[in-house]
């Protein structure tokens, strides 16, 4: 009971608290914040200090300690048979890895970053996703590919990809993408724990951002359930949907709404496979608006699917069509103007917002 | 030539004639529990790559020498008989004919536990059978019904058993040798001192993520052993079309390899038992089968545009497995042509009951569509073609 109503508390303090991350950086805080990339080598050392069979596979995770230091420290701690370098060759390490998930252990495998999956893709869908139900059952695949997603810093059109809706698409996988420190952490266990192939999205960006975390979610019990979104602001206005660091600028866009009178409600998806279309469907039904957020590209993309589910689920509650805010439809460019069309910002989503809420008028089409 | 250890002459051979195989009174030891040591000798030597190739002189028995003729004898019927109901479109889409090569699945079964896993392609019906899958569930199977081993959802391709460590059955070319050498990591990591056998043809053996799944096995040395079924064509590209250097025993390179005769079952299990040894040792090895299938790629692939009607009938002349076994008993004295004759019947039985049965099976209920598409569902939604017709919750 106690521990229920404390948790009641600290949600709402934090509720208060979340949108004004800048001011709980520059204030010393009684709450603890942690590093995304704290919380996911945390989750792994817990997850592999608790079950021996869990062992980690990928380029640079023992000796380097992490391209991206998510590994650090863990192949001295566990040993060189549950931390394992492998060469740059993704297709032979990935079916190693379904292979090693077959007979019963649970491998976690890191694709430096997701881009590289593409050449392990086979293995993902076909040796992973389908097992379970081509086997009737016999063969389960309790892996997680984990690694970072989508769009970093002028890194060019071969390393911007993001690849959740591909992935999603996938019946018999289960697709995550962790936004915070608490995400992260509680994902990354639950990943970890399933007994199915999980992809798990993270983002290079968010590696080094600091979040509160409270006590709750440093314990090593601490798990998120996947196929739950979470409602990380909430609002009455209109429904902001993202996922990964489109979360914290759909956050900024709210507070810009907000000084219009706009209150938008802000869904953390957290889990794009399954997808929480209860959660999703029952804000528009609130709101009666919805703007989609994600980094990828927008044909067929997440976007699309979530548009879809509420117009077959909520369509008498919407009031506005749809938008849909997305990466640009193009090969990502490096120079960094064109990079920055390329990749949402926080004033497309207030546009698509007041749009949505009548407060402006699209530009004409081009003739 | 072969050594007859039983030393009992003709005519107390042609007293035993009219004499059922089991019968207990019998001048000799019933064929199917006799285990006094045999030794023959392979077809043809074995070729080495990078290691000493072991010797042509194989241990048997009476009773080993039975049972490869009698598992190869349903396996063959198996096939044949799945040839006829593919045609009779009770089995549909893809479906991949073994016979002929029964050998190599008989003589790599005497030479492991079921504690050693094995992982092969879509050409899995007998491979299957010889890990102790029944009659009953590859024909249920083929034909899409419950009973089948795969409770009709996977189809020709997708025959697992895991309780014999046998894990499928899989429909990429290629993709079961990473997965296989995946087997072996595991089996290294838990210590349980058994190998893993990963089965491919000579056209996968051109496949890069072989390549990269042997750096690997030969970096962490797993007991893995690569075994190449080279039938000689890729579908419908013959090897030399294919590959610039078709000796896929030495394509390993660092990894040693062995050349062996895939027509005769005795020099498969020598070789496979060599290989298990090695592998525990030194790491992955491999083994290339020489064999032959007398169907086509598949169903729809007659088996006669790219190569004569003559080699096909040429090699079931010279180098049929189960003649070689026929010839071995009954040069042995072990059992007489009558009664190797009799099983055969008794497996065309067995066979046919077994089609029977299979052809009774319901196939599987509709709320199936949705099950097995996760180990833990969490209560999700799926959907059918009309999802405001047909939604289900996954357990």
């Amino acid at each position: 009971m106690l521990a229920i109503a404390r948790q009641r508390i600290l949600g709402q303090s934090f509720q208060k608290i979340r949108p004004a991350v800048s001011v709980l950086r520059s204030y010393s805080s009684a709450a603890k914040q942690i590093t995304v990339r704290e919380a996911l080598n945390s989750a792994l050392d817990e997850e592999m200090s608790a079950d021996p069979k869990v062992f980690l596979m990928g380029e640079e995770v023992g000796e380097y300690q992490g391209a991206y230091k998510i590994t650090k420290g863990l192949l001295e701690k566990y040993g060189p048979e549950r931390v394992l370098d492998t060469p740059i060759t993704e297709a032979g390490f990935t079916g190693i890895g379904v292979g090693a998930a077959y007979y019963g252990l649970k491998p976690v495998v890191e694709f430096m970053t997701f881009n590289f999956s593409m050449q392990a893709i086979d293995h993902i869908i076909n040796s992973a996703a389908k097992s379970n139900y081509m086997s009737a059952g016999q063969i389960s695949v309790p892996i997680v590919f984990r690694g970072p997603n989508g769009a970093a810093a002028g890194v060019g059109a071969q390393h911007s990809q993001c690849y959740a809706s591909w992935y999603a698409s996938c019946p018999g996988l289960k697709v995550l993408s962790p936004y915070n420190s608490e995400d992260a952490r509680g994902l990354l266990k639950a990943a970890i724990r399933d007994p199915d192939p999980v992809v798990f999205l993270e983002n290079e960006l968010l590696y080094g951002e600091s979040f509160p975390v409270s006590d709750e979610v440093l314990d090593s019990s601490f798990c998120i359930p996947i196929g739950k979104a979470k409602i990380e602001r909430e609002g009455k206005d209109v429904t902001i949907t993202a996922f990964s660091k489109m979360v914290g600028y759909a956050l900024k866009a709210a507070e810009i709404l907000e000084k219009d009178g706009i209150y938008a409600e802000v869904i953390n998806l957290r889990s794009i496979r399954p997808l929480d279309r209860s959660t999703i469907n029952a804000s528009v039904r609130k709101t009666n608006r919805l703007v989609t957020v994600e980094e990828g590209f927008p044909q067929h993309g997440v976007g699309a699917e979530i548009c879809a589910s509420v117009v077959e689920e909520s369509f008498a509650y919407l009031d506005a069509p749809v938008e849909r805010i997305a990466g640009a439809d193009v090969p990502m460019p490096y120079a960094a103007n064109l990079e920055r069309m390329a990749v949402p910002q926080i004033e497309d989503i207030v546009r698509a917002a007041r749009r949505a809420c009548y407060r402006s008028v699209p530009l004409a089409a081009a003739a | 030539m072969a050594l007859s250890h039983l030393a009992s002459s003709s005519p107390s051979r042609s007293a035993n004639l009219l004499k059922p195989l089991s019968s207990a009174i019998s001048l000799r030891r019933p064929i199917s529990t006799d285990t006094t040591p045999i030794t023959v000798e392979t077809s043809v030597p074995f070729t080495a790559h990078q290691c000493e190739a072991p010797s042509r002189t194989v241990q048997t028995n009476a009773k080993e020498l039975a049972t490869f003729f009698r598992d190869m004898v349903v396996m063959r019927r198996m096939e044949i008989a799945a040839d006829s109901l593919y045609k009779a479109k009770l089995i549909r889409g893809f479906c991949h004919l073994y016979d002929g090569q029964e050998a190599v699945a008989v003589g790599m079964e005497a030479a492991l536990t079921k504690k050693d896993c094995i992982i092969t392609s879509y050409r899995d019906h007998c491979t299957f059978v010889a890990r102790g899958g029944t009659l009953l569930e590859v024909f249920a199977e083929l034909m899409g019904r419950q009973a089948g081993c795969s409770k009709g959802k996977g189809g020709s391709m997708h025959f697992y058993k895991k309780d014999s460590n046998f894990y499928g059955g899989h429909g990429i070319v290629g993709a079961q040798v990473p997965l296989g050498c995946g087997l072996a990591f595991a089996q290294k990591y838990c210590k349980d001192e058994a190998v893993t056998f990963a089965l491919y043809g000579d056209g996968a053996a051109n496949q890069g993520q072989l390549f990269e799944a042997l750096n690997i096995s030969a970096l962490w040395d797993l007991p893995a052993i690569l075994v190449c079924e080279n039938n000689h064509y890729g579908m419908g590209t013959a090897e030399w079309r294919a590959a610039k250097s078709p000796a896929y025993y030495k394509r390993g390179d660092y990894a040693p390899g062995l050349k062996v005769d895939g027509m005769d079952a005795l020099a498969v299990k020598q070789a496979c038992a060599f290989a298990k040894e090695h592998a525990l040792k030194n790491g992955p090895i491999i083994l290339e089968m020489d064999t032959y299938r007398y169907h086509g790629h598949s169903m729809s692939d007659p088996g006669s545009t790219y190569r004569t009607r003559d080699e096909i009938t040429g090699v079931r002349q010279e180098r049929d497995p189960i003649e070689r076994i026929r010839k071995l008993i009954l040069s042995h004295d072990l059992s007489t042509d009558k009664e190797l004759k009799d099983i055969e019947k008794e497996v065309r039985k067995e066979v046919d009951d077994a089609i029977a049965q299979a052809k009774e099976n319901p196939v599987p209920e509709p709320s199936e569509l949705f099950s097995d598409v996760y180990a833990k569902g969490l209560g999700v939604e799926s959907f059918g073609a009309d999802r405001k017709e047909v939604r289900a919750t996954l357990a």
